[in-house]
């Protein structure tokens, strides 16, 4: 171990000090061999022979110096870094083609690099600030006949936190939209209900004041302080160190500052940026619905758990259901067909990482692809230069030099290129880590916080990028140095014929790659295009032009209900006497809309349920005209009036689906249906419309009158054909002139709310068309490449063609023909590629066949386009050749 | 270990020294090139089991002298026994054969 050690302490400090030591190991042989003389003078031989005799009985010097010099330092490094300085040296060369060849590698890595930035910052590490992220886990609820995850109720919560001994913590974090009132200034902005053990158990220490304390988040409105963000705290409150201790008003309530978060901690919630924290105990003052936290069936929260170490996810999930198991059996009324269950932070379903999953998965594939381009674009470049190179490699191997020996170098001057591609793709990742952000749509009252992160994994993986790419890079030339032979290689021959020539197959079938893989990314992009396109025409099942959505929340003004139903109608009234406006209506949610429809187990008079089935719909609580206003036809009956009041009789409007689905077929006006043990009578028949997302299915749904189930908390809905802009100011006065603490929620169209719903769709589309674009940039100027170098290598055929009496017009298309016949190889391949995999697009399609014979056209028309204007130019040059000069040459 | 034994009977000594050395005590049976010498000698430097200093010939050359180091006495007895042990143990075996 020790002498090992030495060793390679002494071989390491050779490679300091080469030059003295080289000057030592001559002297040291000069005087052995001086002394060999001086003996054999001694014995008498002449001055010529004991010299002579001296070098005999030593060897050759020279063999001598080089074993000595491998044994001395480290050959292999030696050669490298030779092997580097020529490389270099190479580079500097040829400008041109080292900063093209850099570029491409630049955009195959860097896409790579930010594409990995974006999935390690969105779905593995989303919150940088947070501890121990490896072992966090998104605990939710599951439900019966439900494929999504459901929220979990507070009681719950608390059972599962006692019951459960693997965990070193349970948090709860909920988020929500609230009123933030600064001087007479009320806006919107988002923030988190948590449990109190909170930024304990993230591991995020304020920077001001302190986080919650235990017991904070117990007691009905109990403790109304808050830790606000860092970015609050700079920006609304500039920077005041005295913060601590002062008062805001949160949803019209008065919350005392105890804590500011660290900078760069943005919750826990990936997309958003929280600004504020507040302790469950204030639940009411925040959720509509009331108070929650007794309350076993009412499901809100969304939580966190952190595993202890070595505990696996499958172990954890064993407990909590078991937990689950009997909370079922405790509690039938509540939790009957209910389980728990736990995700991976990634595919966390009450957040953006659920959303983002597929669109990334579909780009992970996709920058695969440009890297696989680019480097078969590079790999075309550095074959263009071993041809040009191959009198070096020959006189290199003709003096002795291993094939070996070769290769390292060729994969020293792959790994250079690539080196400097993996740093030029590092800034790329480094300046695109944010601009997922731009793609989607700006909310109003939220700030989008979608970063990518660049750690020591996804360094290391750019690093393996890399390594493949010089692998691959490094291959070409290798291929083409194993071929060269020595007899042969004095004679250059220029005397190719276009398409002919073996060597020409390699970087033929490296274009026939680029053309397949450029060709496989544009039928992607054509079907995620007509994908959207078909979701935008898709119909939602309500007018999306001409209807305006905003919402003014009553919950933060304090507002009881009958002050808050006072307060709506009056709205109403002055909203409907406004020039413009046809109908407005109220309703608890927005279709489409980030929150989720209460869902409720429902009875049906008449309907005899299957032993398992326990029947359940979501519902929507909205207010007199909203079918009207929505433009949601009623297929029978009538829709709600000012006259279904509290005191009137329950009743209830039914979608189609649940129409068909609890009735079959039979009309159910004048029916019954039992929800939460009260009877309502249908009083209409609405058509389907979509609900949570434009994809759904459809599914039952039904809706009840506001005023009968009152919610404080509720969207208003203008049919007019105002813009959005002028509807506002209108709007915003006429709240102002009823409460000045009111604040109004962004004003949107409805086609808004659809567009924002689709945009992981929108993001998959522009990122896979701005790649497919490159890509297909890519196959173009490889294309070009080969094509220009068929024609320069065979003018001299070209030119006897000429001679013998071809036209230009022959020329023209013996070049477009071969360019072509490289092209329809590559989209014949890529076509088989595509049918095999368009279908892992499955998530991201919309009733768009993955063999949709649209997309295979026009990418096919595309790729063509794009190969005779690669083979234009080629052609023209193939076309101008002179007989005459290409005859003598 | 030839060259561990030469230096630990004659003590330091230079690379022309060590070739002649070894030539007359194998009765110039072993005809090495005497350059092959020098990487071996490295080898032992780089070991640690001898060390080199420049110091002047007999005959006022500047020249390199070895010698043997503390690790390379104890590494000469270590062969030098478990040599002993082989080659008693070969002409056992080929003693009873």
């Amino acid at each position: 171990m020790r002498e090992f050690f030495t060793t390679f302490v002494r071989r390491l400090a050779a490679l300091f000090r080469r030059r003295r030591l080289e000057d030592d190991l001559d002297e040291e042989l000069r005087s052995h061999l001086e002394m060999a003389v001086a003996r054999n003078l001694g014995k008498g031989l002449s001055a010529l022979d004991a010299r002579r005799e001296a070098l005999r009985s030593f060897g050759g010097v020279e063999q001598t110096k080089e074993t000595y010099r491998d044994q001395r330092g480290w050959p292999m490094i030696e050669t490298t870094i030779a092997d580097l300085r020529f490389g270099l040296r190479l580079l500097r060369r040829s400008p041109g083609f080292s900063i093209l060849a850099i570029l491409c590698l630049t955009l195959g890595i860097g896409a790579n690099a930010a594409v990995f930035s974006w999935v390690e910052g969105i779905l593995f590490r989303p919150y940088p600030a947070v501890t121990h992220q490896e072992r966090l886990l998104a605990l939710g609820g599951t439900a019966l006949g439900e494929a999504r995850g459901t929220p979990i109720s507070w009681p719950d919560f608390l059972d599962l936190e006692r019951s459960s001994t693997l965990f070193d913590a349970f948090f709860v974090t909920k988020i929500m939209g609230t009123t933030l009132s600064i001087g007479d200034r009320a806006e919107v902005t988002t923030g988190s209900i948590v449990s109190a053990n909170y930024f304990d158990a993230i591991g995020v220490h304020p920077i001001l004041g302190r986080g919650f304390v235990p017991g904070e988040d117990a007691g009905r409105n109990a403790h109304p302080v808050t830790v606000i963000s860092y970015q609050l705290w700079k920006g609304r409150f500039k920077g005041d160190p005295q913060i601590i201790g002062k008062t805001q008003r949160l949803n019209n309530v008065v919350h005392t500052i105890v804590g500011v978060a660290p900078e760069g901690f943005y919750g826990t919630f990936v997309g958003w940026a929280m600004q504020f924290w507040v302790p469950a105990s204030m639940e009411e003052t925040f959720e509509a619905g009331g108070y929650k936290l007794e309350d076993r069936g009412a499901r809100w929260i969304e939580a966190y758990v952190r595993l202890k170490p070595g505990v696996t996810p499958e172990q954890a999930q064993q407990e909590i259901s078991a937990v689950a198991k009997r909370l079922e059996s405790d509690f039938p009324d509540t939790n009957r067909g209910r389980g728990i269950k736990l995700w991976p932070l990634w595919q966390t379903p009450f957040n953006n990482a659920g959303t983002l999953l597929p669109t990334l998965e579909t780009m992970l594939a996709v920058v695969v692809f440009v890297l696989l381009i680019a480097c078969a674009n590079v790999g075309n470049l550095l074959l263009v230069r071993s041809f040009a190179r191959r009198h070096e490699m020959t006189v290199r191997l003709a003096i002795g030099a291993g094939r070996g020996r070769l290769l390292k170098q060729l994969f020293t001057e792959g790994l250079m290129l690539s080196a400097f591609g993996a740093v030029g793709g590092l800034l790329v990742a480094h300046w695109c880590r944010h601009a997922l952000v731009v793609l989607f749509p700006a909310r109003g009252g939220v700030a989008m916080h979608l970063p990518g992160e660049i750690d020591w994994r996804v360094l290391a993986l750019s690093a393996g990028v890399c390594l493949v790419a010089t692998l691959l890079l490094g291959l070409v030339p290798a291929i083409q140095t194993r071929k060269i032979d020595l007899a042969g290689a004095l004679k250059s021959d220029l005397a190719g014929v276009v398409g002919g020539g073996g060597r020409a197959w390699v970087r033929s079938s490296l274009v026939v790659v680029q053309v397949s893989l450029s060709f496989v990314l544009l039928v992607g992009a054509g079907l995620l295009l007509e994908s959207l396109e078909k979701i935008r025409n898709t119909s939602p099942g309500f007018s999306t032009r001409n209807v305006l959505d905003t919402a003014v929340n009553l919950v933060p003004a304090g507002y009881d209900a009958p002050r808050a139903q006072s307060f709506q109608d009056q709205l109403l009234d002055r909203v409907k006497a406004l020039p413009g406006v046809e109908f407005a209506a109220f309703g608890r949610m927005t279709p489409l809309s980030y929150g989720s429809f209460s869902s409720t187990a429902i009875a049906v008079d008449g309907y005899q349920p299957p032993p398992e089935e326990q029947p359940t719909a979501e519902y929507n609580e909205v207010g007199p005209d909203y079918f009207a206003t929505m433009g949601i036809p009623l297929l029978s009956g009538r829709e709600f009036t000012r006259a279904d009041d509290e005191k009137a009789a329950l009743v209830a409007v039914v979608n189609q689906t649940m129409a068909a689905q609890y009735w079959r077929g039979k009309d159910p006006l004048g029916e019954r249906v039992q929800v939460k043990g009260r009877w309502m009578q249908v009083v209409g028949v609405a058509k389907d419309s979509k609900y949570q997302s434009v994809r759904e299915t459809p599914r039952p749904f039904f809706y009840v009158p506001l005023r009968q189930n009152f919610s404080r908390g509720a969207g208003l809905f203008i049919r007019t054909t105002l813009s959005p802009e002028t509807m506002k100011t209108a709007l915003a006065r006429e709240v102002h002139a009823l409460d000045g603490n009111l604040a109004l929620y962004e004003v949107i169209t409805l086609q808004e709310q659809v567009d924002r719903s689709t945009s992981p769709q929108r993001v998959a589309v522009t990122l896979v068309g701005v790649l497919g674009g490159l890509a297909l940039l890519l196959a173009a100027i490889g294309l070009y490449g080969v094509m220009s170098y068929a024609v320069s290598e065979s003018k001299r055929e070209l030119g006897l063609r000429m001679a013998l009496g071809a036209g230009a017009g022959n020329l023209l298309r013996l070049v477009l023909s071969r360019g072509l016949a490289l092209t329809t190889g590559g989209m014949l391949l890529g076509m088989t590629v595509a049918l095999g995999w368009a279908r892992l697009l499955g998530n991201l399609l919309y009733k768009v066949s993955p063999r949709d014979p649209l997309a295979f056209g026009s990418a096919l028309l595309i790729m063509t386009m794009a190969a005779l204007a690669a083979c234009l130019l080629p052609a023209w040059r193939a076309m101008r050749t002179d007989p005459a000069r290409a005859l003598r040459e | 270990m030839l060259v561990l034994k030469t230096l630990d009977a004659m003590g330091p000594l230079h690379g022309f020294g060590i070739a002649m050395r070894i030539q007359q005590v194998s009765l110039d049976l072993l005809q090495l090139n005497q350059g092959t010498l020098y990487p071996a000698l490295l080898r032992l430097v780089q070991r640690g089991w001898i060390a080199s200093q420049w110091g002047v010939s007999e005959n006022n050359r500047r020249a390199k002298y070895y010698s043997l180091t503390r690790v390379g006495r104890k590494q000469l007895a270590e062969e030098a026994e478990s040599w002993g042990r082989m080659s008693a143990m070969i002409n056992r075996v080929l003693g009873t054969s």
